[in-house]
């Protein structure tokens, strides 16, 4: 079970937390403008990367609030944590040497 | 009786009796099953689940693959108890778990005299295909392959859990383990140390070497007691360290009572811990690993190790005439130990052309020792009687000369030692090939992690000692505990040095591998050598596929024993290195944990899920409602009268709805109080129609869409100041709900001033509906104008009932005039009881559930979730006149792409059947034409479907392909008896077409 930072309650256990998909999926301003195809992209299309993902959490089960995550969806380690208003941190080297995902 | 007068740490005066399949034996204090029963002369415990072979003991603890007992009877029997781990206890009722009738007439041994018909792969292809023959054969196969019966009663015993956080955990108590603690504990970090064992200490209890002058058991016994007064160290005894998670979450099962008789056991039987650890020190040891040769399962075919543990730990005198055959040092030790303990003739059997270093030990105590030779098979069916030596060649790769034939009644084997990695694979860590030690061991640690010892192939035991001390200090220091004036002086002990192994995985034999009587890798599952060769030849080539087909390490012991030479018997019939072959994967648990242990405290309870219950629950109960559950919510179902079917109290309940007052209680539905200056802006975009103008005290229905236009909730909201709205969501729907206008307010309109509470239990809602529904509130409610025009549909007012305040809204659900009273659930009951004593002269009809489906389809109102499936628009639905053209909304431009526009879309529609007696299958499929041809098209499928008393017939509705264009049309609706049933496609508004009920 992975140590999850919440930016606003500190370091709690996976289980308190739920996972909100990709992060920084902004909804169009205006939606009537976009192409049937452009439209799919925002509602169906995420990047689903072998590495680090920039995510969303939510400490569903603690302070309620939604937050951003980097993350490498091999290794599951988290790159870093930042709130939905704060700047977007560079990606760190992903270590996509490590396979703990790589079950067979 | 096979036990000698003094030796090991049995206690001779304290003798216990135990049966074993139904015959009375006697052990002692001290001994496991397995212990017991070979000092007992019991060689023969179980039988071979495909081709039922008569299988002795092997090994001492949890490689065990043979020694699998069923223990106790009735609701305490638990299945799969590993002999050499369970200490036995006055009256302990040991059964074996693989034989049938008995281990000793085993009627389907016969199974063993077709073992050629039951090659590998055996059950996939005679059993996967046809797919009815398996119906056949599953009763017979599941008693011969019986690996233990799990209790049919309910578990008496109850559970624990306990969360634990440690600066350094340490995993096994052998001679590293042991340092580990010591280093880490005298440093002042806080330690845990388990060990799956009854006793601490690993192998240091079977060994008989010195260590700082002292036996190594009894040094043992000094480190532990050490332990025990360090106040900062937690020892964790009959602890299985079963699983290694992320972020060095460790989950421990500790037996509490097991080794206790039944009337002894107090308190909980289990414990599980759930460790958070900063750093991890795996002391978990290693398994020896078998030399495998022809009948090598016979009873008296042992590893070597377990032979010595037998022998010193618990004092069996195991053999007259032994026979050690090894390829390394580490077992000339075991024949030391077997010649100590009285055997007339000890024979050491070395595959390697030199003999290793304690050879003149060897010698000096009497031992036979044969170099560049090899066991080839044994002689024996229920207990091995002689063993056949021959030649083997320097590579290990074939034999030659002349068959030699010694008597003996053990065969003590040891091909190497395998380092018990399964906890650091489990960690995220990969398995390394180490070609000089010819092992597996830890590669690139991945955590925050250390393995010392026979676990880091690391076998000595100086290096044993010296690593656990190391790491257990540099654990600490690792934690934070970095005192300088704690050390640990290493002791020394008197083992001797050893020179390397010549792998030697299987016996060569004249002709082709495997060829000849059945040699075995993995005895729990009767995999073979030719098992494997004939996987290979089948172009098997994955070690993972290999398992699946062969079975190999699929067993309770999960291959403990034979993986890794199951590994490199493949390497050798494909012609590749072991280290591209590769191990399977280590998964948790270590060994098997139990459903009640992992359950804890919730075993017993049919759910782990809280209930919910209204305010007026006990009210329900008190008259006569059956309930149904909601979610977690428990919601009276009908409320039947005495000797009063479901279909009589459902229709009862519908008619007096529709022709006097009923009352049922809405308090599950969700609501969400929605506050702030933005309010109402929100609300315009997670909801599919206007809100600005919305009056106060005014309500509104909405629909909530998924982004891709879907339908995903519904509810009515009233407005109940200028910057405050009371939302109702679904039963189900409210906490998902809740979730989804929070993300969109913190992600994407953090500047909306919009506060959201939940207030679902805050409140207790009663809806009374019917055409008396008016009289009756009227005559209880103080403070509200009742009047039509006062007090129109869709609005909102405050008043009083018995001095409590309530707020009534009048909507409805049903069709009706309907009001529904909302309360501080506290009063919910009170207020309930004054509705039904003011609606007494109108005969109220409380009603549950299943009418209000009733009415609401008579109506052709939707229920999320059941009209809908998550590929359902509010055009679909026919509700096109809730969405909003002027603004904006969540899910908007999803109901203009070209798939959402389709007229072909599944629409809903009404359905009413030829036969208007017959009720539709929620669920059938509807379709154009009754037809046997198939495929046969399908349009739809029927999603509500009732007998209506109302209408007097049955009514249904359903999603069908551009049913809104085929109104009058005839389809046909699939019944599980096989049949079509005719029925027009209709509106879906049954009663009231045009909704003059709840306006008056
Ligand atoms: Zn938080």
């Amino acid at each position: 079970m992975l140590l999850i930072e919440c930016p606003y309650c500190g370091t709690r256990d996976e289980s308190e937390f739920s996972y909100g998909g990709e992060a920084h999926n902004a909804r169009p301003a205006d939606p009537d403008a976009l192409t049937d195809e452009q439209w799919a992209d925002y509602i169906f299309y995420r990047q689903n990367p072998k590495g680090l993902h920039r995510e969303l959490w939510n400490h569903s089960s603690g302070c309620r609030r939604w937050f951003n995550a980097i993350r490498d969806t091999v290794s599951y380690k988290f790159q870093c944590v930042y709130k939905i208003e704060d700047p977007r941190p560079e990606l760190a080297e992903a270590n996509t040497t490590i396979s703990a995902g790589e079950k067979s | 009786m096979k036990r000698r007068a003094n030796g090991g740490r049995v206690d001779r005066s304290k003798p216990i009796n135990f049966t074993f399949e139904g015959k009375p034996y006697q052990g002692f204090q001290g001994d496991t099953i397995a212990s017991a029963l070979l000092a007992n002369g019991v060689k023969l415990i179980g039988r071979s689940w495909k081709y039922h072979r008569p299988r002795g003991v092997v090994g001492d603890g949890a490689e065990e693959p043979n020694a699998i007992f069923q223990v106790e009877q009735g609701a305490l029997t638990i299945p799969n108890v590993r002999g050499t781990q369970a200490q036995i206890y006055h009256g302990m009722i040991v059964n074996s778990t693989n034989a049938w009738p008995n281990v000793n007439f085993d009627v389907m041994s016969v199974f063993g005299l077709f073992s050629r018909f039951l090659p590998a792969g055996f059950y996939y292809k005679t059993f996967m295909w046809p797919q009815k023959f398996w119906m056949a054969y599953e009763h017979i196969i599941r008693q011969a392959s019986g690996l233990g019966e799990s209790p049919k009663e309910l578990d008496p015993d109850h559970y624990e859990k306990t969360n634990a956080h440690c600066d350094v955990l340490v995993v096994g108590s052998g001679p590293s383990g042991l340092m580990a603690a010591l280093a880490a504990g005298r440093s002042g970090a806080r330690v845990m140390i388990a060990d799956e064992q009854e006793e601490l200490g690993g192998r240091l209890l079977s060994s008989r070497a010195i260590i700082n002058g002292k036996p190594a058991a009894d040094w043992a016994d000094d480190v532990i007691a050490e332990l025990g007064r360090i106040a900062n160290v937690t020892i964790i005894p009959r602890a299985t360290v079963f699983g290694y998670h992320d972020a060095n979450f460790l989950t421990i099962a500790e037996r509490l009572t097991d080794h206790l008789a039944p009337r002894e056991r107090r308190g909980a039987r289990e414990r599980v811990w759930r460790v958070r650890a900063k750093q991890v020190v795996l002391a978990t040891g290693a398994h020896e690993r078998p030399i495998v040769f022809a009948n090598n399962d016979r009873p008296g075919v042992m590893l070597a190790s377990a032979a010595s543990t037998y022998t010193n730990r618990y004092g069996v005198k195991l053999a007259d005439k032994a026979i050690v055959f090894t390829n390394n040092d580490s077992a000339y030790q075991t024949a030391i130990d077997l010649k100590n303990a009285g055997a007339s003739v000890v024979t050491l059997v070395d595959s390697r052309a030199e003999a290793g270093i304690p050879v003149d030990d060897v010698k000096a105590a009497g031992v036979i020792v044969v170099t560049a030779c090899a066991v080839v098979n044994v002689i024996g069916k229920a207990a091995v009687i002689a063993a056949e030596i021959r030649n083997i060649s320097g590579d290990g790769k074939s034999i030659s000369g002349a068959l030699q034939r010694i008597d003996c009644d053990l065969v003590a084997t040891s091909g190497g030692w395998n380092p018990a990695i399964h906890l650091f694979s489990q960690s995220g860590g990969k398995a390394v090939w180490n070609d000089d030690k010819a092992c597996f061991e830890t590669g690139a640690v991945v955590q925050q992690q250390t393995s010392v010892g026979a676990a880091n192939a690391s076998f000595a035991l100086d290096d044993c000692l010296t690593e656990g001390a190391a790491a257990g200090s540099a654990a600490a220091k690792a934690a934070g505990f970095d005192a300088p004036d704690f050390s640990v002086r290493v002791p020394t002990s008197d083992a001797p040095g050893e020179t390397s192994l010549e792998p030697l995985w299987r016996v060569p034999t004249d002709g082709f591998p495997g060829l000849g009587p059945k040699a075995f890798v993995d005895p729990q599952n009767d995999v073979g050598v030719s098992d494997i060769y004939l996987a290979a030849r089948e172009g098997f080539e994955s070690i993972e596929h290999v398992k699946r087909y062969t079975a190999l390490g699929f067993g309770t012991d999960q291959g403990k024993m034979g993986n890794i030479s199951g590994m490199a018997i493949l390497s050798e019939a494909l012609g590749n290195k072991i280290s591209d072959t590769g191990t399977t994967t280590f998964r948790p648990n270590y060994t098997p944990v139990t459903f009640g242990a992992i359950a804890g405290p919730d075993v017993g309870n049919t759910l782990s899920d809280p209930v919910r219950k209204t305010a007026m629950h006990t009210w329900h109960q008190e008259n006569g409602a059956l309930f149904e559950d909601v979610g977690q919510w428990k919601r009276p179902w009908y409320f039947p009268l005495e000797r009063e079917t479901i279909h009589q109290a459902v229709d009862r309940e519908c008619l007096a709805v529709r022709s006097s007052v009923g009352i049922m209680d809405a308090s599950t539905l969700g609501k969400i109080e929605i506050i702030g200056k933005d309010a109402g802006d929100f609300l315009n975009i997670i909801y599919t129609n206007a809100w600005k103008k919305l009056g106060i005290n005014c309500a509104r229905y909405g629909f909530m869409l998924g982004e891709d236009g879907m339908v995903m909730d519904d509810g009515v909201t009233v407005r109940l100041a200028e910057d405050r709205y009371f939302m109702h969501t679904t039963t189900g729907g409210a906490a998902t709900v809740l979730s989804w206008m929070e993300l969109w307010l913190q992600t994407e309109w953090p500047e909306l001033e919009v506060y959201l509470t939940s207030v679902t239990d805050h409140w207790a809602t009663a809806a009374l509906a019917g055409p008396n529904s008016r009289k009756v509130v009227s005559a209880v409610v103080e403070g509200i104008d009742f009047d039509k025009e006062a007090f129109p549909f869709m609005t909102s007012r405050e008043g009083f009932i018995g001095g409590v305040a309530v707020r009534v809204n009048r909507i409805s659900f049903s069709g009706e005039l309907c009001f529904e009273v909302n309360v501080n659930a506290n009063y919910g009951r009170f207020v309930w009881q004054q509705l039904m004593l003011a609606g007494e002269e109108f005969n109220i009809t409380p009603y549950g559930t299943e009418a209000m489906h009733v009415l609401r389809a008579e109506k052709g109102y939707v229920i999320v979730g059941q009209d809908t499936d998550g590929s359902v628009t509010p055009t679909d639905l026919g509700m096109s006149w809730a969405l909003s053209k002027a603004k904006d909304f969540l899910g908007k431009r999803s109901l203009a792409r070209v798939d959402t526009m389709r007229e072909d879309r599944k629409q809903l529609v009404g359905l009413l059947t030829d036969d208007p007696n017959e009720v539709l299958q929620e669920g059938a499929q509807v379709v154009n034409q009754p037809s046997e041809d198939t495929p046969l098209p399908m349009l739809g499928h029927v999603t509500s479907s009732y007998r209506s008393a109302c209408v007097g017939r049955s009514i249904a509705l359903a999603l069908v392909k551009g049913g809104h264009r085929r109104m009058g049309e005839t389809v046909y609706v699939t019944t599980d008896d096989g049949r079509f049933v005719a029925a027009q496609i209709s509106p879906t508004v049954f009663i009231d077409p045009n909704g003059e009920k709840q306006h008056v």
